[in-house]
């Protein structure tokens, strides 16, 4: 096997990844920095991201507001630790992606422009019309060209962490091309590598969202955290769940309901606004865990609107006039006239509840540190502490830029230190034994199982038992269901025994991953009986500080259930009180 | 399966066992929201697992999936099976590169040649952190904006003439993509770039067929940079020959 001596091996080389390999590239030029991706940097789903990236840009803004908005927003979930470091790094950070180049829309007086955005008090989203994902991405990918430092690894197909004496130095990985599996041995790994949305079957997310960097990480001991908490964004499209930005109602779209009624108002976020004046936190500028929910309501009260994909609500643009939406909103309208054939301009777009955000993941602390040595962890793949229960939106992609750089610094002074050679022969045995164990799905013949059935049953499963409001019932039944699954999955049969470009082999290696990380949203579910932010039980109703002011661990255990433990939140300086948005929050 | 079915003809090549490329037929249900990627992942989930095509997003965002469909150069999640129902549609992987396997096409030569133009922003130096975000007008921002949209599908190298007679002329995309930063109010680099563009495989390799920009699925125009970039070699050129004291 060939054998990549690198410094740092990032995976993962979507907007953390590559934040990450210029941060280690600026910090230390000496340092070899391996990254490496499934997929060519253009095409990680933060390219997807639309509306925008948060950090404080107002003089009637604050960290503070930002810091509330935030605590409040994840339902008290949050390490207060982090967010008080993310929201004051938050704006240094996109300013950085403003000097790489990064195409910001812009007020009349040439600075950068703002808008509102849901759960946010003042407007502080930071936006490039509605494609803010793709030009950030664009931006670091183009920007990292200059560092003769970073090593691109295109198409290489990441499999296990390699680790000897406690300590994450290196993984495997395939390369695609050719099938041929390699050994990247690095002082240290920092994985960027996404978020879970296939384990669903409606998701805003691409078929790359596998969960990958998750699984790697759980399965070599690290805890993932707070997997339960699953963010479904209110509007996407029905049929493709394609998503339609937050932005939408920060411009002003307002939602309805079959009545043309608008319905928030019933759900504790009226009064509602006057058209063209969206109001912070009030109404459609509520949070979206809020907003999935009174869906929800809406549905089982018969008010919604029928498609053909299913049920829907109206989310009514109508009043903003062509120019604003061509100007703000370009990409969605083109999205909804192509995939729907319904132009926002003249007409309001049917739109409903899709997966599209993974809350938890890797735990790691601020400094994007997991519990293992060298090992590293940031975005979506990871539980940094930001989001809490629930993500605003646009802190998101603000966190691949803060983390990205927490996670390179850090990483880079920990590689600097290692300084005692490495157990190649121990290293090289375990990529040997990952070899074996995936090429043997090439080489295996019979089981008899289509992977396509597995992922459609596990799809519908969490559907049904870890959507947007769950009961021990259903919950249990889909522990249950991917348990089953987890055993059924080694009969998987491939048909395609090529070495090149192996797509079968690939997805279903994925399958594996989506399946034990399934088994961590599910278990978790169950476990917590209380109702926070995403995580909604109709059978305990209340948020439960007492028992549940805690994050959940969820550790591997080979092929039973994983083991489920607590961690207590870090608390500074907001203690959990009543999550209030529409006229409450008028004082907040 | 539905009652109405429409007949995907793909190509097919795996180098270690096909001698050349074949065609390949699957009937599949005709649904008529779905896109060429929907017929793709069906045929992939239920008739053969080994069918071999890029793909992500299904928005027109990631540029994964850019097949020649009936021909012309496409995004498999933006073309509809409809606009060919009752007709079958031949699917092919993208011209003007190497067949990796089935539609997946090899993209080294692109990658490099996009590296090569130096695609970031040149100064003499930078504002630090603290000094803040640079201004920029709406009126600036707009002379590069367009050209920001690329999404690097490759759709422009597949209907490009010149890019399949010649492979060593950069070609649509990385020329824009060099014009974007050239036009940007924030960029110094305009000069280094120069050297690039203004060879014979920069943009005097084009003839100004047009064929990338009518391809283009974001309305780049790259056709329309190219000319752009002309227009400035010939400026520069003149400068510097006819104008000596003229260059800076």
């Amino acid at each position: 096997m060939e054998v990549i001596k690198t410094d740092i091996a990032i995976l993962g080389a979507g907007g953390g990844g590559l934040r990450a390999a210029i941060a280690v590239a600026e910090a230390n030029p000496t340092l070899h920095v391996a990254l490496i991706s499934k997929v060519y940097p253009m095409r990680s789903h933060t390219v997807a991201a639309e509306g925008g990236a948060a950090g404080v840009a107002q003089d009637i803004d604050s960290l503070d507001n930002h810091f509330n908005d935030t605590v409040t927003g994840g339902d008290w979930l949050c390490d207060q630790d982090m967010v008080e470091m993310f929201v004051k790094e938050a704006p240094r950070q996109l300013t950085r992606i403003e000097q790489w180049g990064c195409p910001w829309s812009r007020d009349d007086d040439g600075s950068v422009s703002v808008r509102k955005f849901g759960g946010m008090k003042v407007a502080r989203t930071w936006y490039a019309a509605d494609k803010t994902g793709f030009h950030m991405l664009h931006t670091l990918f183009q920007t990292s060209i200059q560092f003769e430092s970073i090593h691109r690894f295109d198409e290489f197909y990441a499999t296990d962490l390699m680790i000897d004496d406690g300590r994450c130095q290196g993984v495997t990985a395939i390369e695609m091309r050719t099938g041929q599996m390699k050994l990247f041995l690095a002082k240290a790994v920092i994985i960027a590598a996404g978020g879970a949305g296939q384990i669903f079957p409606f998701t805003t997310n691409g078929s790359i969202k596998t969960a990958d960097g998750m699984a790697m990480a759980y399965r070599a001991g690290v805890p993932l955290r707070d997997m339960e908490f699953i963010q479904y964004h209110p509007t996407g499209l029905p049929g493709t769940g394609i998503l339609l930005t937050e932005g939408c109602r920060g411009e002003g779209g307002v939602l309805r309901n079959k009545d043309g009624y608008r319905y928030l108002q019933d759900y504790e976020m009226g009064p509602e606004t006057p058209l063209g004046d969206p109001q912070p936190k009030t109404m459609e500028l509520g949070p979206r865990d809020r907003l999935s929910q009174a869906f929800y309501h809406e549905q089982k009260k018969g008010r919604t609107v029928e498609t053909i994909f299913g049920d829907a609500v109206h989310l009514d643009m109508t009043h903003l006039g062509e120019k604003k939406i061509e100007d703000r909103l370009p990409m969605v309208r083109m999205l909804a006239k192509t995939y729907i054939g319904v132009d926002m301009v003249k007409e309001p777009v049917p739109v409903r509840p899709v997966v599209h955000y993974t809350m938890g993941g890797i735990k790691t602390d601020l400094n994007g540190a997991t519990l293992m040595q060298g090992l590293y962890a940031l975005g979506e793949c990871a539980s940094s502490g930001l989001h809490g229960a629930n993500r605003l939106g646009s802190n998101s992609l603000t966190e691949l830029t803060v983390m990205g750089l927490m996670c390179g610094e850090n990483a880079a002074g920990f590689a600097k230190e290692q300084a005692g050679k490495a157990n190649e022969s121990a290293l090289e045995k375990q990529a040997a034994d990952a070899e074996e164990r995936v090429f043997s799905w090439v080489r295996k013949s019979g089981g008899g199982e289509r992977p396509v059935t597995i992922r459609k049953e596990m799809h519908e499963s969490m559907e049904q038992g870890v959507g947007i409001y769950r009961e021990a019932g259903p919950i249990k039944a889909t522990c249950d269901k991917i348990a089953e699954l987890r055993d059924r999955y080694p009969n998987v049969q491939l048909e395609d025994r090529s070495n090149v470009y192996n797509t079968d082999l690939f997805s279903v290696l994925e399958l594996g991953n989506l399946l034990d990380v399934a088994q961590t949203l599910s278990d978790g579910a169950l476990a917590r009986t209380e109702s926070r932010g995403a995580h909604q039980r109709l059978d305990h109703p209340e948020r439960d500080d007492e028992n549940f002011l805690q994050h959940t661990l969820a550790y591997y255990s080979g092929k039973d259930a994983p083991r489920i433990e607590y961690e207590p939140v870090v608390i500074t300086r907001s203690q959990p009180a009543e999550r209030a948005y529409g006229g409450k929050a008028k004082n907040g | 399966m539905a009652e109405k079915t429409i007949e995907i003809e793909v190509l097919r090549y795996d180098p270690e066992k096909d001698a050349e490329p074949y065609f390949q037929t699957f009937t599949v249900p005709y649904v008529e929201h779905w896109v060429v990627l929907d017929a793709l992942t069906y045929i992939k989930d239920e008739i053969d697992q080994s069918l071999t095509f890029r793909w992500s997003c299904h928005m027109a965002v990631c540029g994964s999936c850019g097949y020649n469909i009936d021909g012309e150069p496409h995004l498999g999640c933006k073309t509809f099976i409809r606009d060919f129902y009752p007709n079958k549609v031949r699917v092919e992987p993208l011209a003007n590169f190497p067949i990796e396997r089935d539609l997946v096409v090899v993209q080294d030569d692109f990658i490099e040649k996009f590296a090569d133009i130096k695609p970031y922003i040149i100064r003499e130096r930078h504002n630090t952190v603290d000094e803040g975000t640079y201004k920029q007008s709406r009126a600036e921002l707009i002379k590069f904006k367009q050209y920001t949209m690329c999404i690097n599908c490759l759709l422009c190298y597949s209907a490009c003439p010149q890019y399949g007679l010649n492979p060593e002329f950069y070609g649509p995309a990385s020329l824009s993509l060099a014009h974007r930063y050239n036009m940007d109010s924030r960029d110094e680099g305009r000069e280094e770039r120069m050297e690039v563009l203004a060879a014979e495989e920069g943009v005097w390799g084009c003839t100004f067929v047009g064929a990338c920009s009518r391809a283009c699925p974001k309305d780049v125009d790259p056709a329309g940079a190219i000319q752009q970039i002309k227009i400035a070699a010939t400026s520069d050129w003149m400068k510097e020959k006819l104008m000596p004291w003229g260059k800076k």
